[in-house]
């Protein structure tokens, strides 16, 4: 890695804990970018986060999202805590352009330093977030944010990212989103430690609540710990057991019971903290740098060539892919030398 | 990184409640393959630069109908200046009268687009103009 960039990775990362907001900001577009300066700086932040609470929040486009983070940005600041907010958007598969308009909602914070939001684009991500979204939050804690949402695109039922993302992860439904078929389906449901029903004072909003909350019970064979992990015995993950909130994100009814709920959810998972979200989150972080760091040396000047034969191989048929990957696999491990 | 794109935030200082073109340019840059942060209506001027800053934007594009450019883009530019965002494009778009053109590029203005303008121009003008960055 070139000096200049860790010299100032080092420079961004000193200012950005000191408070400098500039510098926070150009760090975060260094990781949005993965540029060497990101890796020198995550490098030196990445003790220094773990303290901040990250609550992920999805739901459906028009659920509410941003409205809710907004109503909770407003009782979060009453209480004095310092607040980040990633909150990512899809970019177009054709242009990869984007529009980022989560901040519309949230927009009455300018000159209070405590409140920092960043947009971001999910540049061909397909989960709900952006390949970069969980660094992006690593910076923000390790700045000393208290809490950090993440919200995520508008998501259908199986963008599930965001709960490896999250200590915490909020799934927003509207009323009348579907009958109790719908509640009972593999997927974000199944990923929710709360779920809340926006736009409570529509017609509709309690009963949804009510059939979220009886079709979203443990199962009767076994019952589901507050936080999901893997059942006494380690073996099979067992379901979550979400609360049912209702909130009017647009006039702040029920968002002081729902920052309740999420202070409370945080002291549970302090205490779980390497059988859950956590894990999952650092086991995600290192295959995807594994998956980074293998993908650098079979582009390196020393394997490129040896990578496209193989490959070439492959799409001839003349050679299996399995027996590609390993030969490949196995270059690469015996090549020393660092990424071109 | 060259190949990352542009990050443009189009905001709407000022009390007039005319954003249809900045909703229409915020699509057109969007489809030009820009990374376009949206802010709404009746922005202050801090309002502005704090989200210049936290989304470190390499464009801002102001749009203005009410005829208070001359107040209000001139304390933009000093904002951004001040929060060490001098380097950052920023152009106007609107209803701007020719003679007012030349005191707000005085004030730090690249561009200001009148009625007619194609975001296609826009799009241009923009990759040609943004500041080069690490």
């Amino acid at each position: 890695m070139a000096a200049d960039a860790t010299t100032r990775a080092h420079a961004l990362a000193d200012a950005a804990i000191a408070g400098d907001r500039l510098a926070l900001a150009r760090l975060l577009t260094a990781v949005e970018n993965r540029t060497p300066v990101a890796e020198a700086a995550l490098r030196q932040l990445y003790p220094l986060a773990g303290r901040a609470h990250l609550v992920g929040i999805t739901g459906p486009p028009g659920a509410g999202k941003s409205t809710l983070v907004a109503a909770l940005l407003a009782e979060v600041r009453a209480a004095g805590r310092p607040v980040a907010v990633v909150a990512v958007d899809p970019s177009s598969p054709i242009t990869g352009g984007a529009l980022l308009g989560d901040r519309v909602r949230m927009q009455s914070y300018a000159g209070d330093g405590d409140v920092f939001i960043r947009s971001m684009a999910s540049r061909g991500h397909a989960g709900g977030l952006a390949a970069t979204t969980t660094a992006a939050a690593a910076v923000l804690d390790a700045a000393g944010f208290d809490l950090v949402f993440i919200e995520t695109v508008g998501t259908g039922q199986s963008e599930v990212e965001v709960a490896a993302a999250a200590d915490t992860t909020v799934v927003l439904e509207a009323p009348e989103m579907g009958d109790e078929v719908q509640a009972i389906k593999a997927g974000l449901l199944e990923v929710a430690d709360l779920v809340v029903v926006n736009k409570g004072d529509k017609p509709g909003a309690q009963r949804t609540a009510a059939q979220l909350r009886a079709m979203l019970v443990p199962s009767v064979a076994r019952g589901g710990p507050a936080v999901a992990g893997n059942d006494s015995n380690g073996e099979r993950p067992t379901p979550k057991r979400p609360d049912v909130l209702v909130t009017t994100a647009s006039t702040g009814a029920g968002v002081p019971e729902l920052l309740a709920a999420l202070d409370r959810h945080r002291a549970v998972g302090r205490a779980a903290i390497t059988s859950g979200a956590r894990r999952t989150r650092a086991a995600a972080q290192v295959q995807s740098i594994l998956a980074d760091r293998l993908a650098g040396r079979l582009r390196a000047p020393g394997l490129a060539a040896r990578t496209a034969q193989v490959i070439d191989d492959v799409a001839a048929h003349r050679l299996d892919p399995f027996a590609a990957a390993d030969l490949l696999l196995d270059a690469a491990l015996g090549a020393t030398s660092d990424e071109a | 990184m060259s190949d990352r794109p542009l990050k443009v935030l189009i905001a709407k200082p000022g009390l007039d409640g005319h954003d249809r073109g900045a909703k229409v340019l915020a699509r057109g840059l969007r489809d030009e393959g820009f990374e376009v942060v949206y802010t709404g209506l009746r922005q202050t001027p801090e309002m502005v630069a704090t989200a210049a800053l936290q989304e470190d934007v390499d464009v801002v594009g102001l749009s203005i109908l009410s005829g208070a450019h001359m107040t209000l883009v001139p304390r933009i530019t000093k904002l951004l200046r001040e929060q060490g965002q001098g380097e950052v494009l920023v152009t106007v778009g609107g209803i701007i009268p020719d003679d007012d053109v030349a005191a707000l590029k005085e004030a730090g203005v690249s561009a200001v687009f009148g009625p007619g303008t194609t975001i296609v121009s826009v799009a241009e003008f923009l990759r040609s103009n943004a500041p080069t960055r690490d």
